[in-house]
């Protein structure tokens, strides 16, 4: 394989490469940028932030551990010294982090380059990358469709080919919906067991950050490499985190759930055929199904946009044209500073989830809302932990549908809101996600499933993925004498 | 459930927002319809549902003790719209009152 094409290998195999000396960190990292990124990157717009001398400084630094000379993409809203974080939003306009967040920090340790900053919906709300002020991302696989969000931008820059790993934030489905809608690997860890020290706070307590790859094994390695205890952020676990090095192990005698009532409405006929497809594989795989009934997902989206939008009021309260970014200009005092500068700042969907968030933290209404949300997601917490008396694992829709299109949900925030129906539950929660793609469906988009886990159960989730991936990679053989990635072509 | 003009004008103060008025009536539209959809919770049976926490329970306090890593004024006001010396510069916050 020419230096060309190492863009196209898994990170496992580039990160051995580097380390044996066979090929040159500075070559991997830049071949993403000079074959794929110059096919794709004008028309999706993954990326927000790049910067040449950066990657070959993070070439040049690389080492050889576990992630030697491995570019990756990471989100605007992860703090970083050599580039610019802004959320996707006007308000951080030109803002650099002094430090940099505890898994970029882990990431550079492990001998990963960071490769840019990508594309966001701002602050992270929103399920489509298209409320970025930088405009939007779109889908490698058909360009009037929408990537998924808000970690958009990462996950189409992996199924493009630009990076082999990716870093996103998941609050209620931000990793693993636009995964799913661009046919890569999302995880959604534990929530404690990847830092959130520099990640920009939005939902603090449902807020992980999560892994993009388009293989399982590669999901696994940064999640090792990041994984554990920081003295930064006191809601890591303290324990070390799972050992998921068994990824390749099989899913021999592994039950996984299967709660049918969940899409006996209003989800799309593909996402059916998806996951009855990944089921049949699990059980060639020698796994068992066990069909269930579980609590309809409109009560976890009626939770989440009540605690998230609750914390997300307090957590950004900190942007108010004092310490960070941009600033009205014209500010007579204290007050209209923080009134203008943030009106201004703040995009539509932020200020609405602001006014939402206010509102149920607000005298009068706190108990009715707020205290009602935080009741509920005991309540689910426990239908989860139910749950998995009876199973390993759950397989999921990751979406209700296939990549929508462009334009279809910003006019309607609650339809929107609605697209994170089957991945908001992993975040009350607590509990790990991982979407793992299927194939492509007969309208050329990418169809993938959701598994969730027990806390601490990554280890059988990336199990189960990998088992399907394995399938996937059998029929594409079979299909076309293609074993490689489902990789987008232009159309 | 449907919210009020006056209840999204309150709220927005205390946000720190101001809704222009051409926006005001699609923000009252759009949240009272977010509203109407949480009300879901009220059919979910919550009863001995106490509030869950997410921290470690058993979390203990770190050494108080420096490690090396240090925020200077100057690093840490450069993002800032406007600083002076390692200060954030605000808009006089306290009128000038005769002593």
């Amino acid at each position: 394989m020419s230096a060309t094409e190492l863009w196209r290998r898994s990170a496992a195999r580039n990160a051995a490469e580097v380390r044996a000396g066979a090929v040159k960190a500075a070559d991997v990292v830049e071949s993403g940028w000079e074959g794929p990124a110059r096919i794709w990157e004008a028309d999706v717009h993954a990326v927000v932030h790049e910067d040449g001398p950066a990657r070959a400084a993070g070439a040049r630094a690389a080492g050889s551990g576990a992630l030697a000379g491995v570019p990756v993409l990471v989100k605007d809203n992860l703090c970083t010294t050599d580039y610019p974080t802004t959320c996707g939003s006007r308000i951080l306009a030109g803002w650099r982090s002094p430090y940099d967040a505890t898994v970029i920090r882990r990431l550079r340790e492990a001998g990963a380059v960071v490769a840019g900053k990508g594309n966001m919906d701002e602050f992270a709300m929103g399920s489509s990358t298209e409320f970025s002020c930088y405009g939007p991302t779109r889908n490698p696989y058909d360009l009037n469709r929408v990537p998924g969000g808000s970690s958009g931008g990462p996950a189409a820059a992996v199924a493009y080919g630009l990076v082999s790993l990716a870093l996103g934030s998941d609050t209620g489905g931000s990793v693993r919906q636009p995964a799913a809608f661009c046919g890569v690997f999302g995880l959604k860890p534990t929530y404690g067991r990847l830092s959130r020290y520099g990640l920009v706070a939005f939902g603090s307590s449902l807020d992980q950050v999560g892994i993009f790859a388009r293989h399982a094994g590669d999901i696994a390695l940064a999640y090792s490499a990041l994984a554990g205890p920081d003295r930064f952020d006191a809601t890591t676990r303290l324990d070390p985190a799972p050992d998921v090095s068994g990824w390749a192990q099989g899913v021999k005698g592994l039950r996984f759930g299967w709660p049918q009532n969940l899409w006996k409405a209003g989800v799309a006929s593909e996402v059916v055929e998806g996951l009855e497809q990944a089921a049949s594989w699990l059980e060639k795989a020698g796994a068992t199904r066990v069909t269930f009934d579980f609590l309809p997902g409109e009560y976890a989206v009626a939770t989440y946009y009540l605690v998230a939008t609750a914390e997300a009021s307090s957590n950004l309260a900190r942007f108010d044209g004092v310490r960070y970014g941009f600033r009205h200009p014209d500010t007579p005092d204290v007050r209209a500073l923080y009134t203008r500068t943030r009106s201004a700042g703040f995009g539509p969907e932020v200020q609405r989830r602001f006014l939402l968030g206010t509102y149920a933290l607000s005298a009068g209404y706190y108990d009715a809302y707020y205290l009602t949300a935080q009741k509920a997601r005991t309540r689910i917490r426990r239908e989860y932990q139910e749950a998995f008396a009876r199973c390993d694992l759950m397989l999921m829709p990751a979406a209700p549908t296939t990549a929508f299109r462009l334009g279809e949900k910003t006019e309607d925030p609650l339809e929107m809101y609605l697209s994170d129906i089957f991945t908001i539950g992993a975040n009350l929660a607590g509990i790990p996600g991982l979407t793992v793609p299927v194939g492509i469906g007969k309208g050329g988009l990418p169809l993938a499933v959701q598994l969730l886990g027990p806390e601490d159960g990554e280890g059988a989730l990336l199990r189960a993925g990998r088992a399907v991936e394995v399938r996937g990679e059998i029929q594409r053989l079979e299909a076309s004498h293609e074993s490689e990635f489902a990789w987008p072509t232009r159309r | 459930m449907s919210i009020s003009r006056e209840e999204v004008e309150r709220i927005a103060e205390l946000a720190r927002l101001e809704i222009p008025e051409d926006r005001m009536e699609r923000m009252r539209a759009e949240l009272s319809a977010v509203l109407e959809f949480v009300a879901t919770l009220n059919r979910l049976d919550l009863a001995g549902c106490e509030i869950s926490t997410f921290a470690p329970a058993d979390a203990p306090l770190r050494e108080d003790e420096p490690d090396g890593r240090r925020l200077d004024p100057a690093r840490a006001t450069a993002g800032a719209p406007e600083a002076e010396d390692g200060f954030f510069l605000v808009p006089p916050i306290v009128e000038n009152l005769e002593p």
